[in-house]
């Protein structure tokens, strides 16, 4: 059992300066938290926070209940594998993943079997008696986790732990990581800046913006609910395409037109009351978005991205605004093709002038309880 | 082709005549002291001449070389422990955990430097002879200790900054406290930075001259006070002196030998990345 509980924490270096502004969170018992953000958002300040590498301005840490402010890391039973890996460049893997139980006293008969234990998950036993400057990127990655693993920790800390690999290797250790987590069945905090990472191996996302908690979820509840502008625009890829328009007249039925520059209008359902004239933000989804030839949207294709499965279409409206359409792997546009776009009103998004999402009446696949809950948007605001 | 082969012999030849015009100095005291007396102040300069060992058997027989080897050995040894040990700390505190007024901390260390030793001789000199630190290997020890902390706490300081923060603070996660992080991780990482600091401070308090003129007689004497003991109000014995000068620096100079790596690293520091 390992949970993790933030109340109310803060950090400051500079008295008057706030970097982490007050973090309410809890992460259950192995569940796999990701904290994302864009760089200089707080996420790994928060994160060294926890680790006990960074002193709580104000706030309460809690594992499994305990206040642990004052504990000093290793007590904290936690294990961080940091960004640049951090490995011990004067030992040898078996001894970089021994060491700590090496500082504990442990004897070595208990060391040799838990390193081996390690080495055997990671495969990592060919090399363990190497130095971690002949091994690879991956192979030195791996024995971060590995020096990790063998401390038995209650959490596991991840600082950007892929952000040093190419691409081919960051899928297959995000894949192993994923392995890893259900195999040690272990609670893990994982820093990224990358919403991919983010989406893919979360149980829980946890956006922060700016030393703020921006919405806490399950990836496809981000995607699906985003709870203002910057979630919205931060989580999915490509990325959501946002329009700015203006509120008109309620119609009869409910629905409402929104007015983009261009003259476009989209009849969206909000569920409260808007007053005529005010400037919201309409945010479409590229998937969300259809070649149609009466759609209401035209522009020429400026660039025809092929992704093999799907292909991007970047569409520069007669307005000058550029969109993103998601189109069929074989879709035969090409560049500089004029086309017409439609959508569904009730999957778009929209948002008020503050950014904070206006929920519409009937959100797709909404289910009783949901997040997004009429009632509770305007609380939800700054969760 | 022609032209840059030229200029490389030029260069060749130019560094060889510096390398000869620094050396020469110990080339003619290692000259000097296999000469007889006469020998050594016959005008012109003999280059040429019958060795003899004359001049070494003269100072052997008039002091005891291995007394002041020893305390040389002892104090400078000593005086190089004592400042690590001090200065190591103090390196990594300021290193590591800096403050604002860690610059300023650093350059009035320095700034202790430029002040002449003499300025301070009457405040040490009675406080020695006070506290019965006259002539004793553990005041000199003490003298060359402080002495150099300001260069070993900057060397030191300048070595630890290039070590990853990350390394110590997955320590700490390990459990590694403030000393075993210093203890496993910090000075086997900056072991050749160590090295050439330890080294600098040996050769320093080694040749330091003032401070063992000044406040040691016979019994903490080191090889410094030994040279200059051969120059005596009856006039200059070169081929002695030179004599006693080559036996006080030949066991540095085998040293720095084969420290020599070490060394350059240490005196090139934050020089060359």
């Amino acid at each position: 059992m390992a949970t993790l509980s933030l109340r109310g924490v803060r950090k400051s270096y500079l008295a008057g300066t706030e970097t982490i502004k007050g973090i309410d969170l809890d992460v259950a018992d192995r569940e796999f938290v990701v904290f994302v953000g864009p760089s200089g958002c707080g996420k790994s300040t928060l994160l060294r926070m926890i680790a006990g590498l960074e002193d709580i301005t104000a706030g309460d840490l809690l594992i499994d209940g305990t206040r642990v402010n004052d504990v000093d890391p290793a007590s904290r039973g936690l294990a961080m594998v940091f960004q640049s890996y951090a490995l011990y460049p004067h030992m040898t893997v078996a001894d970089n993943m021994g060491f700590a139980l090496k500082l504990a006293g442990r004897p070595k008969a208990e060391r040799d079997a838990k390193v081996a234990e390690a080495a055997r998950i990671l495969q990592l036993e060919p090399v363990l008696t190497q130095r971690p400057r002949s091994l690879s990127g991956g192979q030195r990655q791996r024995v971060a986790i590995g020096r990790a693993i063998v401390r038995q920790p209650r959490v596991f800390l991840f600082d950007e732990p892929l952000s040093n690999l190419d691409a081919a290797l960051r899928g297959q250790m995000r894949v192993e990581l994923l392995r890893l987590h259900e195999e040690l069945a272990a609670t893990m905090i994982y820093v990224t800046h990358d919403q991919v990472e983010a989406m893919t191996m979360a149980d829980k996302i946890v956006v922060l913006h700016a030393g703020r908690v921006e919405q806490v979820g399950s990836p496809m509840e981000l995607y699906n609910h985003p709870a203002n502008l910057f979630v919205a625009g931060f989580i999915g890829s490509p990325r959501m395409n946002l329009l700015p328009g203006t509120v008109g007249a309620a119609a009869p039925g409910g629905t409402v037109p929104v007015t983009l520059a261009g003259g476009v209008t989209v009849s969206v359902r909000p569920a409260q009351v808007l007053a005529p004239g005010s400037s919201v933000t309409l945010g479409i989804r590229p998937e969300a978005l259809r070649q149609a030839a009466d759609g209401p949207f035209s522009g020429a294709a400026l660039l025809v991205e092929r992704l093999g499965g799907m292909t991007l279409v970047h569409v520069t409206l007669e307005s000058g605004e550029t969109l993103v359409a998601q189109a069929d792997g074989n879709d035969p546009i090409r560049a500089h093709d004029v086309i017409r776009l439609a959508v569904d009103p009730s999957v778009c998004h929209l948002f008020a002038a503050n950014g904070l999402v206006l929920s519409q009446a009937e959100p797709p696949q909404a289910k009783p309880g949901d997040l997004h809950d009429l009632d509770a948007m305007p609380s939800l605001a700054r969760a | 082709m022609q032209q840059s082969r030229l200029k490389r012999v030029l260069i060749l030849l130019a560094g060889w005549c510096v390398a000869l015009l620094l050396f020469f100095p110990i080339l003619w005291m290692v000259l000097t002291s296999f000469k007889t007396e006469i020998a050594a102040i016959s005008t012109p300069p003999l280059l040429f001449f019958r060795p003899t060992l004359s001049a070494y058997a003269a100072v052997q027989a008039q002091s005891n070389y291995l007394h002041f080897a020893l305390n040389s050995i002892v104090i400078s040894v000593g005086g190089t422990v004592v400042a690590l040990l001090l200065s190591i700390p103090a390196a990594y505190a300021m290193a590591f955990h800096p403050t604002r007024r860690t610059r300023g901390t650093l350059l009035w260390m320095l700034s202790t430097k430029m002040l002449p030793p003499v300025g301070v001789l009457v405040p040490i000199y009675l406080l020695f002879k006070t506290s019965g630190l006259l002539d004793t290997r553990i005041g000199l020890l003490g003298i060359y200790a402080l002495m150099n902390l300001p260069i070993t706490v900057w060397m030191l300081f300048t070595f630890f900054r290039e070590m990853p923060h990350d390394i110590l603070e997955a320590g700490r996660m390990d459990g590694a406290g403030t000393w075993g992080e210093v203890w496993h991780l910090l000075l086997p990482l900056t072991m050749p930075g160590v090295a050439s600091t330890g080294l600098l401070s040996l050769i320093l308090c080694w040749n330091e001259a003032f401070w063992s003129l000044n406040v040691t007689s016979v019994n903490a004497a080191p090889l410094t006070a030994f040279i200059a003991s051969f120059s005596s109000p009856e006039g200059l014995f070169f081929a002695k002196l030179s004599a006693a000068s080559t036996m006080a620096v030949a066991p540095i100079l085998v040293f720095g030998w084969f420290s020599q790596r070490q060394l350059v690293r240490g005196l090139t520091f934050g020089a060359v990345k």
